[in-house]
């Protein structure tokens, strides 16, 4: 009896929100058609309406008009329940709507719709105007977003089973998590990790199994000036200082390599180029040298030219 | 008491009181509560707008006229009871528009929730590091007015970010988007990876897109007659042409709510065994199939047009992740692995 509810719940609504006094239960009960004759079915009832419409969002306040009143009643206050006045500019709206469709198929999809539901229902006619042919998208197909997300919102805990990169093992991690941040197309989760008592970030990919939390909502503290952007920047970008490397690279092979060169010339062998570049992180290097195959020879240093030859020692093994 | 009106909906008997059934059905409830958010927005909707059509309305919520006109009548049949029985909400659908004459407290729509404040914010901040999009301060005054109208329901929008491509891809990104406005062919110099080869071509621009982190350039490409992709931080060179792009009608869009990556029929189907060091494998490509093997290993099926990047993914990994399947291939990367090493002996 869908219906008959979605009547009962929007004559609910409408009744408190008129109210100008709190109401009492008995009071609900006389002016809301739909609800049981027994006083207790009705009670049970009541309780679940009050959920959903919590769950919904609508502020329904609880008190009492007079210190003196003995039973508590309940009120929706306009003001508390009103989208305060928006008026939006045609370029506005515009980019609203573009922003709407960032989440088309992942998690926050649904609640980007509900949103601009509301402000059409504002006045806002949020029209596809934008730009045409500019399609940004953020894609969450990691099922840790949602709890997390959650977290996040709700000042939670959480604990989680998680592989670290290489490991081959999982270890359960507990954090109080601070924020999550999509870097190049991954999502990451920075936080407090209550084991460590360290600020650490997490990759939402290497998280196995589910989320769970592990304390009440409110009860974490972000810290004051806590920069959840620039802590997943630091995690993943290269701290070493840049060093040098010296190339024999085949001609016209290497472009991957090439685009980034300091410095190009014809080695002395005919057929090949000398090529100088820039590195951070040997292991990485090698593996991407590595990876050209015959088409790259590592002249110096001896430690890249090393591992490079592990490396490819490594795919006969 | 309002009274019927003309043409409007015939006025049923109140709502009888009595016992509803309102057993433990889980769709039942999320449907009564979807329809409530939905009754509440529709309110205030047709209010802002003094008059309304049918149909507009009907596809403005994304539901059949036949759904709208019993949306309406429902709103019609509240009734309120005490002190004295009244209807709240009066409306009419005379020919085609509604008019809602009276909607005591539900004529503003309700505030936006936190999910619903945030999903735009961190989208609009996330437009804001793309100075393609071209949006300039309309951005930033959009994001002032719905961090004012959210109130505290935006708070938590600021622990979510979203950083977008870097900024070398973001150059060939403005000529991008002044191709699209303008209508005009590009010329772009592309690195393939794969094949390790730089190529020219001309390509008439379709859409500029962000997926999965990075920028893509969608167009026709006039070389292989068909749709392509072209990451941008991939375009070595692009010039914006002084001729009109072409686009064939038939150019299909790519799905990019489906991943980009699609497979075809004449995909090779490639298995490799990873050590715990070569997992990442399976975190930067759709796979077909993962499967967890003993320490920490895995074995994971992937599907690709492209054997060249097969081969040259295997020497990357060395030891990491051994090239399974099919043997042919695998026997190539043997080949490969060994003449790369014979420059070092």
């Amino acid at each position: 009896m869908s219906r008959r509810k979605t009547e009962r719940l929007l004559s609910l609504v409408v009744c408190l929100l008129s109210a100008r006094r709190y109401l009492t239960a008995t009071q609900i009960r006389a002016a809301v058609p739909g609800y049981p004759d027994s006083f207790d079915a009705f009670k049970r009832m009541f309780e679940r309406d009050k959920d959903e419409l919590r769950e919904l969002g609508i502020p329904l306040e609880t008190g009492t008009n007079a210190p003196g009143d003995e039973e508590s009643g309940y009120r929706i206050s306009r003001q508390a329940y009103e989208l305060p006045d928006i008026r939006l500019e045609p370029d506005e709206v515009a980019v609203l709507g573009l922003a709407a469709r960032v989440w088309r198929q992942a998690e926050l999809a649904g609640a980007a719709e509900g949103a601009l539901l509301k402000l059409r229902a504002a006045g806002i006619d949020a029209e596809d105007l934008t730009q045409p042919g500019i399609e940004p998208r953020v894609q969450t197909p990691e099922a840790a977003f949602g709890p997390l997300w959650e977290a996040v919102r709700d000042r939670r805990p959480v604990a989680f089973g998680y592989r670290g990169a290489g490991r081959s093992t999982t270890l359960r991690r507990n954090l109080e998590p601070w924020g999550v941040v999509n870097r190049r197309g991954r999502w990451y989760v920075v936080g407090q990790d209550t084991d460590r008592q360290a600020e650490r970030v997490f990759r939402l990919s290497r998280i196995e199994g589910t989320v769970d939390f592990t304390g009440p909502a409110g009860s974490v503290t972000v810290p004051p000036g806590t920069d959840v952007r620039g802590a997943v920047r630091d995690w993943d970008s290269e701290a070493s200082a840049p060093r040098s490397c010296l190339l024999r690279i085949r001609s016209g092979a290497g472009y991957g390599l090439r685009r980034h060169a300091l410095r190009e010339e014809p080695d002395e062998v005919p057929g090949w180029d000398r090529v100088e570049l820039n590195y951070s992180d040997t292991g990485w290097w090698s593996e991407h040298v590595a990876s050209f195959g015959a088409d790259v020879v590592v002249i110096e240093p001896t430690d890249l030219r090393d591992a490079v030859i592990g490396r490819l020692k490594g795919v006969l093994a | 008491m309002t009274s019927p009106v003309k043409d409007g909906p015939v006025k049923a008997s109140p709502v009888k009181d009595g016992p509803v059934k309102d057993g433990p059905v889980k769709a039942s409830t999320a449907t009564a509560t979807e329809r409530l958010q939905r009754l509440l927005a529709l309110v205030p909707y047709v209010v802002s707008r003094n008059v309304v059509g049918m149909e507009d309305t009907a596809a403005a919520f994304g539901i059949s006229e036949r759904e709208l006109v019993d949306d309406l009548n429902l709103l019609w049949c509240i009734e309120l009871r005490s002190p004295d029985p009244y209807c709240p909400i009066d409306l009419s659908y005379e020919g085609g528009e509604i008019v809602v004459s009276e909607a005591e407290a539900i004529d503003r729509p309700l505030r936006l929730g936190v999910d619903e404040a945030c999903a735009l914010l961190i989208a609009l901040r996330m437009l804001a590091d793309l100075p393609s999009v071209g949006a300039g301060s309309a951005l930033s005054r959009t994001i002032a007015k719905l961090e004012l109208a959210a109130g505290a329901a935006a708070g938590p929008s600021a622990q979510v970010a979203v950083q977008v491509d870097d900024i070398t891809a973001q150059a060939a990104a403005a000529e991008v988007a002044e191709a699209l406005s303008g209508g005009r062919r590009l010329h772009i110099a592309y690195y393939v990876p794969g094949r390790d080869e730089a190529t020219e071509r001309d390509v008439d621009p379709m859409r500029l897109l962000l997926v999965e982190g990075h920028s893509y350039l969608e167009g026709w490409c006039r070389s292989a007659q068909d749709v392509r992709l072209f990451r941008l931080d991939r375009i070595l060179a692009i010039e914006v042409l002084d001729v009109a792009s072409e686009v064939p009608a038939g150019a299909a869009q790519v799905d990019v709510d489906h991943g980009l990556f699609r497979p075809s029929p004449t995909d090779v189907l490639v298995v490799f065994e990873l050590a715990a060091a070569g997992r990442w494998v399976a975190e930067y490509w759709p796979t077909d199939q993962v499967e967890e093997l003993a320490d920490g290993r895995l074995r994971v099926q992937l599907r690709t047009p492209d054997t060249q990047w097969v081969r040259r993914l295997a020497l990357r990994l060395g030891e990491d992740g051994r090239l399974v399947s099919p043997p042919e291939l695998a026997e190539q990367v043997i080949a490969d692995a060994t003449a790369a090493l014979s420059h070092y002996a």
